[in-house]
């Protein structure tokens, strides 16, 4: 970086860096966002370690197949499929400046989402009812922590989801908005990719052991 | 060489942005998913395969293969987003993905198998 003197009017010189250029806002935002998206996946591999290791100990409490339901979580599974095919959706019209279409994509991902939420505390009551608590075994702290952070995740994807419509409803599709609206996307799709691993590794896995 | 490097990034976001999310795209990530996705939970559900190891391998791999998917068809990664430092920080953390994961599974299965068991210690009293 060079630095220049500039002698100012009064004669006193003024130190500043000559190539500090400006760049256009949110130019570097979606690699940001996608280092934080690589930060987040590392709490997702710590937590599927601490499921790989401790998943084999039920303290003699229930195992896996007394526990899942395959055709719950392929329903959930598609809930999460299809809300992300939907974003994608609300990607395309947003990019042909529909605000209208981008907003009805948007509210049924968020549907999606949400029905996904939903199956999966359905899940969870049911497992609490039948004594299956995240106290009971190594196994289902190690579950329990596990998906919940990925239920946690789309929770929240959820409420920014339903924030970036208000924006949007408000400020139209401007560039911010639109940056917003990648980056959510990115998250979205982000918690689909962690799913394949929660299924696979969790509950096709775990009924087959 | 200010101009130019500020023109290069004005070019480069302009052109990163969604360049390739197209409606076939996304529809032919969807489909391969589906695919990918269905036919693990056939495969348990029906227990099509004879051993369970190999069950095991096969819906691991269908895993892999869905996440690549994901990763081309949603996720828009290659190798030239952002001057390729998007790719760079995504092979950062499969390296540490992987040191975790087998690092764990490989020590803690070693403590594991190596623990005394609880009769042989009484013995030694």
């Amino acid at each position: 970086m060079t630095v220049s003197v500039n002698p100012t009017q009064t004669g006193e010189p003024v130190f500043y860096l000559a190539d500090e250029h400006p760049h256009p806002e949110g130019w570097s935002t979606s690699l940001g966002f996608w280092i934080y998206l690589m930060s987040d996946c590392l709490i997702f591999a710590i937590l599927f370690a601490t499921f790989g290791v401790l998943g084999g100990n039920y303290a003699a409490g229930p195992a896996p197949k007394d526990l899942f339901d395959l055709n719950l979580v392929a329903v959930n599974t598609s809930m999460l499929l299809l809300s992300s095919i939907t974003y994608g959706f609300a990607m395309l019209t947003m990019q042909q400046n529909k605000i209208g279409q981008t907003q009805m994509w948007l509210a049924i991902t968020g549907l999606f989402g949400a029905a996904f939420i939903g199956i999966e505390l359905t899940e969870f009551a049911h497992m609490i009812h039948e004594g299956a608590t995240p106290q009971r075994s190594a196994f289902l702290s190690a579950f329990f922590t596990l998906v919940g952070t990925h239920g946690l995740h789309v929770s929240c994807g959820l409420i920014w989801l339903v924030t970036l419509m208000m924006q949007v409803q408000k400020f139209g599709l401007i560039e911010a908005n639109r940056r917003r609206l990648m980056c959510l996307s990115m998250f979205w799709h982000f918690l689909d990719v962690v799913w394949i691993g929660v299924f696979t590794f969790v509950y096709l896995l775990g009924v087959l052991r | 060489m200010n101009t130019d490097t500020h023109a290069a990034h004005a070019d480069h976001h302009h052109g990163d942005g969604h360049a390739h999310s197209t409606f076939s795209g996304y529809m032919l990530g969807f489909v391969l998913s589906v695919v990918l996705t269905a036919i693990p939970f056939w495969l348990v559900m029906s227990g099509a395969l004879p051993s369970k190891q190999i069950t095991a391998l096969v819906i691991m791999a269908f895993a892999v293969v869905q996440i690549v998917v994901h990763m081309i068809y949603f996720l828009h990664m290659n190798t030239t987003s952002e001057n390729g430092w998007s790719m760079m920080a995504l092979i950062f953390t499969i390296v540490m993905v992987v040191i975790a994961l087998s690092g764990s599974l490989w020590v803690m299965s070693h403590l594991n198998s190596n623990m005394m068991p609880v009769h042989q210690m009484r013995g030694m009293n």
